[in-house]
C-alpha cells in the first residue's frame, strides 16, 4: 500500500475445516500476507462474539471468522448458528461505529487451501483500504468530528 | 495424575519455549535463534524461563530436551513452535507426560504451515513467529491439567445394511467371537451386489461368489440378522449406543416358516417387481426377492396382498404346511446396545429419468445398467437373454451410453468410478451373448484398477467400437434411411471432429451412483456429517476412510463414494478391524475437550439445550439448570459461546484461553506486566 499500512488481524479457525486448510495452503507453499495470526477454536460455533470485539477493541484492524462450508461442519450445523451470531455481530459493531466490513466469515474446508490463501490475501486488501480501526478512539474521534462539522441552525428563543 | 505438577511457583507460571528448525523448513525463512532469544527477554516477565531452539524438536534428541528441562529446571507450561499441532501435538503431549507433567499443559504453535511456509521475507516472518509464540504463551498460562475421559465399550456391533460392505464387516466381527446385530431394510441381505450378473474384470458370477458369504451370515452363531427392519432411534455414545430398530410386519411367523416357497407359488396376486427386479420382472404378493435370499422367510406385501386390499384370500395361510402365517403380526420395536456402529448402507442408482434427452422411460428399448444386469442374469426375468423390450427380439446393434449423471455439472460433479468398467462388461456380454454391433460413447475410459486395463484391452479386440464424446440425445425420430424403427444416438464424436448419427436397436445408460436418498436423515440420525454430494464423510479422507467424526460410528463401501466390489470389501474388513481394537481395548479414552456447566451460574434459561447436535445438554427439571452429559459432548463449544449466563465453560478452549492468545498474537504482553489479567 502507498501509506505503508500494514494491518494486524485475528483469524479464527475451525479445527476440522479452515485450520487444516492452513495447513494445506502451509503444505502447497501457497503464499499469502502475513498480516493475519490465527486462533484455533474447535468449531466456529464456538466463536463467542465477545472474542471479536475484544481483537478489535485490543489493536486488531479486521477479524477473519471461518468454518466448514454450510452443510459439512463437522460438528453436524454449529457453523449456522457461527453464520448467524457473526450477521448479528456486523450490526452490533456498525451500531458502534465500526465498518461491518472489519469482520469477515469465510468458508474454507479442509482441501481448499488454496481458496483460504486467497481469501486471506482479499481481506488484507479490504482491510488496508479501510485503513487502522484505531477502535474505540477512533470511531469516538471521528463521530466527534461529524458532529462538530453539524452546521447548527440557531433557533431563536 | 497432576496434583504435583501444573502448578505456579510462588504465583507464576514456569514456562519452557522451544523453537524448532525443521531442518530448512522453519529456520530457512525464520530467524529462529532471534525468536528464541526474544520470547525469553521479552515475554520473561510472562513467565517463559527458558527459550531454546533445535534442529528437530520432534526427534528424541529434541523430544528429551523438553522432558530435562521440564524435570531440572520444573517447567509448569511448554510451548513449542513447530509444525501444525495436527501433525506433532501427541508427540510433545506425550514427551511432556513422560517428564510427569500433565499433557494437556503443553501448546504446539503452527510457524511452519502458517508462517515459514507462507511466507517470503524473512523479516516479516520473524515477526509473525513472535506474535504467535506470544499468543501461545499467553493462552498456555491458562492450560489446565486435564484426564482424557474413559469409557467402557459394550462387546456388541450394529452393522446397517446388508450388502457385501456390510456382510464382510458382519462376518470379520463375529469371526473375532464378539456378537453382531446386521439391519438391513430389505426382506434379504445381499445388497446390490446380489442383483449382479457378472463381476468385472474377472467375470465371475456375482451370485457364485456372494452367496456363500450370506449363507454364512445366516447361520453364524455369533450374527443376529434383523432383516425387513430399519433402524429408527440412536441414543448414547462410543461403546454405549442404545439403538431402537423397527422390524416390520413380515406377516410370516419365522419360527414356524421352512421356506419352502408353496405360499409364494400358491399366492394368486401378481405385481411388479420394483426392488429387485428393478420393474422389468415380476413377484408375487408373498415372496423372497430371489431364490438365494438369506434369511429364507417370505415376506407379504401388505399393500398388494387381496387379504390385505379385500379382507378374503388367505390362500398362502391355507396352503402353508406349517401354519406359519400370520395376518395380525405387527411391526416390532427391538432396542439393542451396542458399543459401535458401522453404517453400511450404500447407494441409489442415478434416476436416469433425470436426463430426458436419453429417453429413459420414454424410448421403450433404452435400459438402465441395472435393468440389463437382471437381464444378463440367469436368475433375472428373461433367464439371462438379452432381448429388447417386446421380451424376445435379439438387438442386432447396441449403445452403451457412459457417466449418465456423472462427470456432469447439471447432475453430479464426480465420477461414479464402476461405470467404465461396467460398460465394458456390458459390451462384453452383449457381443458374447447376442453377437449385436456394440458400440460404446465415453468421455474417458478410466480403468485404474488390478487387471482393468487388460479387460479394456480385451473388449476392444472384440471389435467393440468407441466414440469418444458425450452423448447429446437418444431418438426414435428417424431423418436417413437405414434409421427407421431404431434409436439414433446422436453424438460428438470429438477424435474425428465430426457429428454422428448412429442407429441402434438397443441403449444401455450407465447411470452413475448416488447417496441414498435419506442419507441426510440418516446421518442426522447416527450423528455424523455429509459431504455437499451427499456422500458421508470420513474421518480423514485418506488416513481414517471408515471412521467418522463421531467415535464409534464407523463407515464401510458406497456410503463414502462410488467404490466396487474390492474396495468396498476391503472397507467392511477395515472397518471390523477399528470395532475390534476398540472392543479388545476394553474402554476408551475420549480428548477431553468438553463443555461443563456450573450449576450455581445457570439461570435456567435453556436457551444451550436447542443449540446442542448431540443432544448432550438435558434440563434437569427439579433443580432448573442444565446439565451437560460429557460422554455425548464432543465439545464444539457452541453452547460455550451461547450462554449468556457464562455458565458454560469448555475445557482446552475456554473463554479466558482465547482472550489471553489474543492478547498475546496482538502483543499487549510486552507493555507493562500490570495490564495483563492474571490466571485466577
Amino acid at each position: 500500500m502507498e501509506n505503508g499500512f500494514e494491518p494486524v488481524m485475528i483469524g479464527f479457525t475451525c479445527n476440522w475445516c479452515s485450520y487444516r486448510a492452513a495447513d494445506l495452503a502451509g503444505t502447497s507453499r501457497v503464499k499469502y500476507p502475513p498480516n493475519v495470526r490465527l486462533i484455533r477454536l474447535m468449531c466456529s460455533g464456538r466463536l463467542d462474539p465477545t472474542f471479536v470485539l475484544k481483537a478489535l477493541s485490543a489493536g486488531a484492524d479486521g477479524v477473519m471468522i471461518t468454518g466448514c462450508h454450510p452443510g459439512e461442519c463437522h460438528y453436524l450445523e454449529q457453523n449456522y448458528k457461527a453464520m448467524r451470531r457473526v450477521m448479528l455481530l456486523k450490526r452490533t459493531i456498525a451500531q458502534m461505529g465500526i465498518e461491518p466490513e472489519r469482520v469477515k466469515l469465510v468458508w474454507a474446508s479442509a482441501a481448499e487451501g488454496i481458496h483460504l490463501a486467497h481469501e486471506i490475501t482479499n481481506f488484507v486488501d479490504e482491510i488496508k483500504a479501510l485503513g487502522p480501526l484505531d477502535w474505540p478512539t477512533a470511531p469516538r474521534r471521528r463521530a466527534l468530528e461529524e458532529i462538530e462539522q453539524l452546521e447548527v441552525e440557531e433557533v431563536p428563543a | 495424575m497432576s496434583t504435583e505438577n501444573g502448578r505456579k511457583e510462588n504465583g507464576r507460571e514456569r514456562i519452557g519455549v522451544y523453537v524448532c528448525h525443521c531442518g530448512t523448513n522453519i529456520a530457512g525463512v525464520v530467524d529462529v535463534k532471534e525468536v528464541a532469544r526474544w520470547s525469553k527477554e521479552q515475554l520473561g516477565h510472562r513467565g517463559v524461563v527458558i527459550a531454546r531452539d533445535d534442529k528437530f524438536m520432534c526427534s528424541s534428541l529434541g523430544q528429551e530436551l523438553i522432558e530435562h528441562d521440564i524435570k531440572k529446571e520444573g517447567l509448569t507450561r511448554v510451548v513449542v513452535a513447530a509444525c501444525s499441532p495436527h501433525l506433532h501435538e501427541k508427540t510433545f503431549r506425550t514427551a511432556c507426560s513422560r517428564a510427569g507433567l500433565n499433557p494437556y499443559l503443553c501448546e504446539l504453535t503452527s510457524i511452519r504451515e502458517q508462517v515459514s511456509w507462507v511466507t517470503s521475507d524473512k523479516k516479516v516472518a520473524t515477526e509473525k513467529s513472535k506474535a504467535m509464540i506470544s499468543g501461545a504463551v499467553e493462552r498456555v498460562r491458562y492450560h489446565e491439567p486435564l484426564d482424557p475421559l474413559k469409557v467402557p465399550i459394550n462387546e456388541s456391533t450394529l452393522i446397517v445394511g446388508g450388502g457385501i460392505a456390510g456382510i464382510q464387516s458382519a462376518l470379520e466381527i463375529a469371526n473375532a467371537g464378539h456378537p453382531v446385530y446386521i439391519v438391513e431394510r430389505e426382506p434379504s441381505i445381499g445388497g446390490h451386489m446380489a442383483q449382479f450378473d457378472k463381476t468385472f474384470p474377472t467375470l465371475d458370477c456375482a451370485a457364485c461368489i456372494l452367496t456363500p458369504r450370506m449363507s454364512e451370515v445366516g447361520t453364524h452363531p455369533n450374527i443376529h440378522m434383523l432383516t425387513w427392519s430399519e433402524v429408527e432411534q440412536v441414543d448414547g455414545y462410543v461403546g454405549n449406543f442404545t439403538v431402537t430398530i423397527r422390524q416390520k410386519a413380515r406377516y410370516i411367523n419365522t419360527d414356524d416358516c421352512t421356506g419352502c416357497g408353496i405360499c409364494v407359488e400358491k399366492c394368486p396376486k401378481k405385481v411388479i417387481d420394483s426392488e429387485f427386479e428393478v420393474g422389468i420382472g415380476y413377484r408375487k404378493a408373498v415372496y423372497t426377492p430371489f431364490a438365494q435370499a438369506v434369511p429364507k422367510y417370505p415376506v407379504i406385501d401388505d399393500e398388494n396382498c387381496i387379504y390385505f386390499e379385500k379382507g378374503t384370500c388367505k390362500a398362502c395361510e391355507k396352503f402353508c404346511p406349517t401354519n406359519a402365517i400370520d395376518f395380525e403380526q405387527e411391526d416390532e420395536l427391538i432396542t439393542l446396545e451396542v458399543g459401535n456402529i458401522v453404517l453400511a448402507t450404500g447407494f441409489d442408482l442415478f434416476d436416469a429419468r433425470r436426463i430426458p434427452q436419453y429417453g429413459y422411460g420414454r424410448l421403450a428399448n433404452v435400459f438402465t445398467s441395472l435393468e440389463f444386469e437382471r437381464m444378463a442374469n440367469a436368475a433375472g426375468p428373461t433367464e439371462g437373454a438379452i432381448v429388447m423390450r417386446d421380451g424376445h427380439t435379439v438387438p442386432e446393434s447396441v449403445g452403451i451410453v457412459h457417466c449418465v449423471g456423472s462427470r456432469d455439472r447439471n447432475y453430479n460433479n464426480y465420477c461414479s468410478s464402476i461405470c467404465c468398467m461396467q460398460s465394458l462388461k456390458f459390451a462384453h456380454l452383449v457381443s458374447e451373448r447376442t453377437g449385436a454391433q456394440v458400440y460404446n460413447f465415453y468421455i474417458d475410459i478410466r480403468t485404474p484398477g488390478k487387471d482393468f486395463d487388460e479387460f479394456y484391452q480385451r473388449v476392444l479386440e472384440e471389435e467393440t467400437l468407441f466414440v469418444r464424446g458425450k452423448v447429446a440425445e437418444v431418438t426414435d425420430a428417424t431423418r436417413l434411411p437405414g434409421e427407421e424403427g431404431k434409436l439414433i444416438v446422436q453424438v460428438e464424436d470429438t477424435l474425428a471432429g465430426k457429428q454422428r448419427r448412429i442407429p441402434v436397436d438397443m441403449v444401455i445408460l450407465s447411470a452413475g451412483l448416488e447417496p441414498r436418498r435419506d442419507a441426510d436423515d440418516v446421518a442426522r440420525q447416527f450423528g455424523i456429517s455429509c459431504s455437499s454430494a451427499g456422500w458421508f464423510t470420513e474421518k480423514h479422507p485418506k488416513l481414517d476412510p471408515v471412521a467418522t467424526m463421531t467415535e464409534g460410528v464407523f463407515i464401510a463401501g458406497c456410503v463414502s463414494g462410488p467404490k466396487d466390489i474390492p474396495a468396498s470389501v476391503a472397507q467392511g474388513s477395515a472397518a471390523a478391524a477399528r470395532v475390534v481394537s476398540y472392543i479388545e481395548q476394553g474402554e476408551l479414552s475420549l480428548e477431553p475437550v468438553r463443555a461443563s456447566i456450573e450449576e450455581a451460574m445457570c439461570s435456567g434459561c435453556r436457551i444451550c439445550n436447542d443449540l446442542c447436535p448431540y443432544n448432550a445438554i438435558d434440563f434437569d427439571e427439579q433443580l432448573m439448570v442444565s446439565e451437560i452429559n460429557s460422554a455425548l459432548c464432543q465439545g464444539c463449544g457452541t453452547c460455550v459461546a451461547a450462554c449468556p449466563a457464562g455458565a458454560i465453560s469448555g475445557t482446552g478452549f475456554s473463554d479466558a484461553q482465547v482472550l489471553a492468545q489474543i492478547e498475546g498474537l496482538l502483543m499487549l504482553n510486552l507493555e507493562e506486566p500490570a495490564v495483563m489479567a492474571e490466571p485466577v
